[in-house]
């Protein structure tokens, strides 16, 4: 039942992942990637981090998603014009992204050589309980750290918006 | 079926799968907002690297990063979308290959 699942999740992860990088309407490329987040969370969900599964929907595919699919909307964002790519990149390029394909897979396989299978239930440690323990004993100065990072953001993005509403 | 799964370097392998489509997408890509979204799916690649890496140490150090993951994607994707914004209303155009006079 797990291999299913992560068979099943894994491929949908994998084709909206094309999607994304093939498709050439803005909002196509969103709503797949919406598709990509919801499978991952599932894959978080069969690897027991059911704290972090539930802020991927809720902070990726709810907040930034809804974030871009607003962006998109508000610009009227049509077709990608296609540009002529540089000899470089179309000669050189699919080569040099499939042999960075390969090179992660070799070094994850020979590091990770483990043939035991992946079970739920076998990582305990994935509730909020825990990883808000972690966060707030281990993990508490980096904690507060993002909360400065964040203000800054909302303070940047507000100034961004702002001048132009100004002009 | 049986009740096996799947070893842990097949979520890694669809980790890496994923994050060189999202460079594939950002290098070939000429829309600024699809760029943004392959950096998107590159940083998600990364927390399924980092989940499956806590599953596999039996601690809870991955799924913290993973979060802080989250909170600077989503930090970065409110700056990166207030610039786009900014961008396209002084250039009315989301291309890439317009906004370039910083190379000129």
């Amino acid at each position: 039942m797990d291999g299913l699942l992560f068979l099943i999740f894994a491929a949908i992860a994998a084709v909206c992942g094309l999607n994304v990088v093939l498709q050439r309407q803005p909002i196509a490329s969103a709503l797949s990637l919406i598709g990509v987040m919801g499978s991952l969370a599932m894959l978080y969900l069969l690897l027991g981090a059911q704290f972090i599964a539930a802020v991927q929907v809720i902070v990726y595919a709810g907040a930034v998603m809804v974030l871009f699919v607003m962006v998109i909307m508000l610009l009227n964002a049509g077709a990608e014009r296609p540009t002529g790519a540089s000899l470089m990149a179309s000669t050189l390029g699919v080569p040099l992204l499939a042999g960075l394909l390969v090179a992660l897979a070799y070094v994850l396989f020979a590091n990770f050589p483990d043939p035991r299978p992946v079970r739920f239930g076998e990582f305990r440690l994935g509730g909020a309980a825990q990883v808000g323990y972690a966060l707030f004993t281990r993990y508490l100065l980096p904690f507060e750290l993002t909360s400065v990072l964040v203000l800054i953001a909302i303070a940047g993005a507000v100034v961004l918006a702002w001048r132009e509403v100004r002009k | 079926m049986s009740p096996a799964g799947v070893p842990l370097s097949w979520y890694l392998v669809l980790a890496a799968f994923l994050f060189t489509l999202g460079a594939a997408g950002f290098v070939f890509r000429r829309n600024i907002i699809t760029m943004f979204m392959c950096i998107e799916l590159m940083l998600n690649a990364v927390n399924l690297t980092f989940v499956a890496l806590a599953y596999h140490t039996h601690q809870v150090d991955g799924l913290v990063l993973a979060f802080f993951v989250m909170v600077v994607a989503a930090a970065e994707a409110a700056v990166g979308l207030a610039i786009i914004l900014t961008v396209f209303r002084n250039r009315a155009s989301l291309q890439i290959d317009e906004v370039q006079s910083l190379r000129d």
